[in-house]
C-alpha cells in the first residue's frame, strides 16, 4: 500500500509514494535514482548501504522508507558541496582508500558520522567506528589512514 | 636496468589508423579470437579534439588496470595518464583479450599496449615532421602538443593532425623508450577511477537504469544437485506489475520494483528433482581422498624416494586441508540484458567480456557477432566473475522479453549458493631432512581436491615424488578459480611441512631454508623480509609469534613474515604484524601494486583464519556475512611491503603472488606462539584450540 513520505534528501525536501515498510536503499535507488548507495548484504551486515539519516549511520537496507519521514537523510551524493569534495572524500582519493570501490561509499558514510562527532578519534576508536563495514578487496589500511587523516583536516588534531 | 628483456614481449605490427571519429560510432572489425591485433587502431584513438582514447579487453575490478594502462600509453605519448580516456571490457569497441585474472594484465597486456604507444608516438611525429617542415630528431611533444624545439611557437597538436581524416600508415617496429626517459613509470600516479568512486558516480552493472527495466529475481533449489520440476505461480502472479518467465528449469519472477520481484518470488511454490551429493563440510576431506585415490597419479618425480627416506634422520609426516571458500566479491554478481533487433547487449559484471559473449552466445545459439558484452566498473572479482552464469541467466530472459532490459542482480544468499569456491583439498607429506640438516633426502607429496600447481619452489630435493588425481568431477559443489589457484594450498602445506621440519631437527625456518633454496633471486628475497621485519629467527616455538613462509606465482616470488598473538583459552588468532617481501620484475606502478599486496594480505587473513563455506549435501549453509565471515577492521594487522630492487626482468602481474604464502606465514606463526601446529584453513578459534590440545606438556 503506497504512502505518501516526506523527508529530506542531501538538503532538499522530497515526497516519495511507496509503501511505509519499503526499504529505504530502495527508494533510493530504484525510486530516486541514487545509486551511490550500494547493496551488499541486505541485512545490516556490511555497510554498503550506510546513509545518514538525521546525522546517525544506519544501514539504508534495514531502515524503512517510513522510518525517515521528517528526517533529514544525506547520501554518498550529497556530501560534496559545490562541487567542493568533503573532507573524508578528499582523504580517500589522496589514499587511494579504495579498490573496486563497491564499499566505497558506505565507509565514507560511517566514517563522515563518526568524524563529525569525533575528530580526534584515536586508531582503536576509529578501527571500532568502521568495524560494521565490509570490504572483500583489504583497503582497511589505507581506509583507516584516510579516516584518521580527514579528521585531523576537520580540525580534530591530536 | 635492463629494459630489453621487458621490451622483448612488445608486438609492433605493420599498420597504424587513426580514427577521428568519436568513439562508438566505428566498431573495429573483431580480430582474430586468440590473437592480440597487430595494428595499434584497436588500442588507441585520437579524435579531432585531440583527445586520446585507449581501448583494451580489459576491465576494472579495482586491481588499477585502468590507471597503470593508461600510465603506459601516457608515458610515450608525454600526456598525463588523465589525459587518456580509457575504454575498458566492450567486446564491440575493443580488441579481442584473455580474461582479467590469473595476473595476466602486466605481464601480456601492458608490453603490447606499450607497442602500440610508441608506433602511434612514431606516426605522430612523422606527421609533425611534415606539417612543421623539420626532422622528427627537431621535434618534442607534451600534452597532446608537438613543436619544433628550436623554434616552439612552430607546433602543432595532436588534434590538428588528424583532423578529419582516416590515415593508415606502414611502419617498421618501433620500440618504446628508454626506462632512463620514463617519466611515469615508477611513479605514483593518482588512480583514474578515485573521484568516481569516492563521490558514488562510478557506475556498477546494478546502477545502470535504462528506461522500462525489469528486475529478474529467480527460483532457485534448495540444494546444489537439484533442479525445478514444477511451479505453482499463482500467488505469485497476483502481485500487480508481475511478469513470469519461464525457460526450461529456470523460472524468474519479473517486475519494474527489484525488492517487489524478491517478495513475489517467495510467493511461488516449487517442487525440485535429481539428487544431492552425500556428503558435508566435515566428511568432505575423507570423501576427496577416497574419491581421488584411484586416479593418483604420479606428476613429478625425481630420484629414488625410497633410498631417500633411509637417508633421513627427521622425518615429519602430516595432512594439510583447506576448506571450501567463497569469492563473496562485496558485489554480488550482476548482469543487464536488452535483447534487440537480434542482438543481445549485455552490461555486465565481469572479468571476461570475450568470455561472456562467447558462453552467452553458445547458451543462446547466437552467433558471437550477435551478443555484445559491456563491462562496468565491476565491484570485486578475485577470480569469481571469469564466468558468467549470471550474465546467460539474465539474457536468456532477455530473449522472451524483446526490448525490456532484463537486470539478474544476486541476491547475497544466491552469490554464495551459487559461487564457484576455492576447491577444499587434502595434501598428504611426507618427507625427511639429513642427519646434516641441510638436506631434502625425500619428498612425497598426495592431493586430493587441486592439482600440484606451484607445489614445487627452488628447494633442492634429493628425491621427490608428487601425486595428483585425474578424476573428472571430483568435487560435490562447484569449485572455480580464487585468486593464485592451487598455489596457496600447496604452499600452505609445503611452507607449514618445512616448518615442521626445521622445528623437529632443532632449526630455525630461516636458516634450514636458506640452506635449501637454489634461487638467488628468492634468496636475496628472503634476506630482504628478513631484514626488514628486523628479526633474530631461532629454532621454534620461540614464543614470539612469529613465522615465515615463501611462495611463487609464474616468476613473481614472494616471502612473508607474520607476527601473531594466540589466546590460549579462546583459540582467537590475532594477527599483528605482516611483511610481504616482493619479486615481480618491473613494477610500473609502485602504488597500485602496494595496494595490491596490501589486499591480498587482507584477504588471506580471512582465508587464513575464518572464512569458511559451511555445507551439508548440497544445502550451503552459509547465506550471508552473519556465519561466513570476512575479516573486518579489528582483524587488519599493521602491514609492510617492500619490493625487491630487480633489474633482471619484465613485469609479473601482481594479483596472484602475494596471496600464495599468506595462509602458511601465519600457521607457522601459531607455531612459533604456541607450539601447536594448525593444518587446517581456515584455522577457527575451534581448530586451533584443537592443535593446542595435541601439544606436549613441557
Ligand atoms: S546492504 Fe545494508 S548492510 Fe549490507
Ligand atoms: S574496495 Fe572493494 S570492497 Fe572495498
Amino acid at each position: 500500500m503506497n504512502a505518501t513520505v516526506s523527508f529530506t534528501l542531501n538538503g532538499q525536501p522530497v515526497t516519495v509514494a511507496s509503501p511505509r515498510d519499503r526499504m529505504l536503499v530502495w527508494v533510493l535507488r530504484d525510486e530516486l535514482g541514487l545509486t551511490g548507495t550500494k547493496v551488499g548484504c541486505e541485512a545490516g551486515l556490511c555497510g554498503a548501504c550506510t546513509v545518514l539519516v538525521d546525522f546517525e549511520a544506519v544501514p539504508s537496507c534495514s531502515t524503512t522508507l517510513g522510518d525517515v519521514a521528517g528526517k533529514a537523510v544525506l547520501t554518498i551524493e550529497g556530501l560534496a558541496l559545490d562541487g567542493h569534495l568533503n573532507p573524508v572524500q578528499k582523504a580517500f582519493q589522496e589514499h587511494h582508500a579504495f579498490q573496486c570501490g563497491y564499499c566505497t561509499s558506505g565507509m565514507i558514510m560511517a566514517a563522515w558520522a563518526f568524524l563529525k562527532k569525533r575528530p580526534k578519534a584515536t586508531r582503536s576508536e576509529i578501527v571500532e567506528a568502521m568495524e560494521g563495514n565490509l570490504c572483500r578487496c583489504g583497503a582497511h589500511v589505507r581506509i583507516l589512514d584516510a579516516v584518521e587523516s580527514a579528521g585531523k583536516a576537520m580540525g580534530g588534531v591530536r | 636496468m635492463r629494459r630489453r628483456d621487458f621490451l622483448q614481449g612488445v608486438a609492433v605490427g605493420a599498420l597504424t589508423f587513426f580514427f577521428t571519429t568519436p568513439l562508438g560510432s566505428a566498431p573495429i572489425v573483431p580480430t582474430r579470437p586468440g590473437t592480440y591485433p597487430e595494428d595499434f587502431n584497436a588500442y588507441l584513438k585520437i579524435s579531432a579534439d585531440g583527445r586520446v582514447s585507449c581501448l583494451v579487453g580489459k576491465v576494472e575490478l579495482g586491481q588499477g588496470s585502468m590507471t597503470v594502462l593508461a600510465m603506459l600509453v601516457a608515458e610515450e605519448l608525454e600526456l598525463d595518464p588523465a589525459q587518456v580516456d580509457m575504454v575498458l571490457g566492450d567486446t564491440d569497441l575493443c580488441p579481442w583479450d584473455m580474461p582479467t585474472g590469473g595476473s595476466l594484465t602486466m605481464w601480456h597486456t601492458a608490453p603490447v599496449l606499450r607497442g602500440a604507444a610508441a608506433e602511434a608516438r612514431a606516426v605522430l611525429l612523422r606527421m609533425a615532421s611534415k606539417a612543421l617542415g623539420a626532422p622528427v630528431s627537431g621535434l618534442t611533444l607534451k600534452d597532446g602538443a608537438i613543436w619544433v624545439k628550436a623554434t616552439p611557437a612552430s607546433r602543432t597538436t595532436f588534434g590538428e593532425l588528424v583532423k578529419g581524416r582516416k590515415m593508415e600508415r606502414h611502419l617498421g617496429k618501433v620500440k618504446p623508450k628508454p626506462l632512463s626517459d620514463c617519466t611515469l613509470i615508477g611513479r605514483r600516479v593518482p588512480r583514474k577511477d578515485a573521484l568516481a568512486k569516492v563521490t558514488g558516480a562510478a557506475q556498477y552493472a546494478g546502477d545502470l537504469r535504462l528506461p522500462g527495466t525489469l528486475h529478474a529475481c529467480i527460483l532457485r533449489p534448495p540444494a546444489q544437485g537439484l533442479t525445478l520440476a514444477t511451479a505453482d505461480i499463482a500467488a505469485a502472479e497476483r502481485v500487480p506489475g508481475v511478469r513470469i518467465v519461464r525457460d526450461g528449469p529456470l523460472l524468474a519472477v519479473l517486475h519494474p520494483q527489484p525488492d517487489t520481484a524478491r517478495k513475489a518470488l517467495a510467493l511461488v511454490k516449487g517442487t525440485f528433482e535429481g539428487s544431492e551429493p552425500d556428503v558435508d563440510d566435515v566428511r568432505i576431506y575423507q570423501y576427496l581422498v577416497d574419491k581421488a585415490a584411484p586416479g593418483q597419479r604420479v606428476v613429478i618425480s625425481r630420484g629414488d624416494v625410497a633410498a631417500g627416506e633411509k637417508r633421513a634422520a627427521t622425518v615429519v609426516e602430516a595432512e594439510y586441508r583447506n576448506a571450501y571458500e567463497s569469492h563473496a566479491t562485496l558485489e554480488p554478481h550482476t548482469s543487464v540484458a536488452k535483447w534487440e533487433e537480434g542482438r543481445m547487449t549485455v552490461w555486465a559484471s565481469t572479468q571476461s567480456p570475450f568470455v561472456f559473449r562467447d558462453t552467452v552466445a553458445e547458451a543462446l545459439k547466437l552467433g558471437q557477432d550477435k551478443v555484445r558484452i559491456i563491462a562496468q566498473f565491476v565491484g570485486g572479482g578475485f577470480g569469481g566473475k571469469l564466468v558468467g552464469p549470471g550474465a546467460i541467466e539474465a539474457a536468456r530472459i532477455a530473449r522472451q522479453v524483446p526490448g525490456v532490459p532484463i537486470q539478474v542482480a544476486w541476491n547475497r544468499e544466491e552469490d554464495f549458493f551459487l559461487d564457484g569456491y576455492r576447491p577444499a583439498a587434502v595434501v598428504k607429506i611426507r618427507s625427511g631432512l639429513d642427519a646434516g640438516r641441510g638436506a631434502i633426502t625425500f619428498w612425497d607429496s598426495t592431493v586430493a581436491g587441486v592439482s600440484q600447481g606451484e607445489a614445487e619452489l627452488s628447494y633442492d630435493m634429493q628425491s621427490n615424488r608428487y601425486q595428483a588425481p585425474t578424476v573428472p568431477n571430483l568435487h560435490p559443489l562447484k569449485v572455480g578459480a580464487w585468486r593464485a589457484p592451487n598455489a596457496h594450498t600447496n604452499a600452505f602445506a609445503r611452507e607449514s611441512q618445512l616448518d615442521a621440519l626445521a622445528a623437529k631437527a632443532g632449526l630455525d625456518p630461516v636458516t634450514l631454508r636458506r640452506r635449501l633454496i637454489t634461487d638467488a633471486r628468492l634468496l636475496r628475497l628472503l634476506d630482504l623480509a628478513v631484514e626488514t621485519f628486523d628479526w633474530e629467527p631461532a629454532p621454534g616455538p620461540t614464543g614470539r609469534g612469529i613465522g615465515l613462509a615463501c611462495g611463487a606465482w609464474r616468476q613473481g616470488l614472494v616471502v612473508a613474515v607474520a607476527q601473531v598473538t594466540v589466546d590460549k583459552t579462546t583459540g582467537k588468532v590475532k594477527t599483528e604484524r605482516f611483511l610481504e617481501a616482493v619479486d615481480v620484475g618491473l613494477v610500473v606502478n609502485p602504488d597500485g601494486a602496494r595496494q595490491q599486496v596490501e589486499g591480498a594480505i587482507t584477504m588471506c587473513i580471512g582465508q587464513a583464519l575464518s572464512e569458511e563455506i559451511h555445507f551439508k549435501g548440497g544445502r550451503i549453509l552459509d547465506k550471508n556475512f552473519d556465519t561466513y565471515l570476512l575479516p573486518r577492521f579489528s582483524a587488519i594487522p599493521r602491514i609492510q611491503v617492500v619490493f625487491a630492487d630487480n633489474a633482471t626482468s619484465v613485469s609479473q602481474g601482481i594479483g596472484e603472488p602475494p596471496v600464495v604464502p599468506v595462509a602458511a606465514a601465519l600457521a607457522n606463526a601459531v607455531f612459533d606462539a604456541t607450539g601447536a601446529r594448525v593444518t587446517h584453513v581456515p584455522f577457527t578459534p575451534e581448530r586451533v584450540l584443537e592443535a593446542l590440545k595435541l601439544v606436549p606438556a613441557k
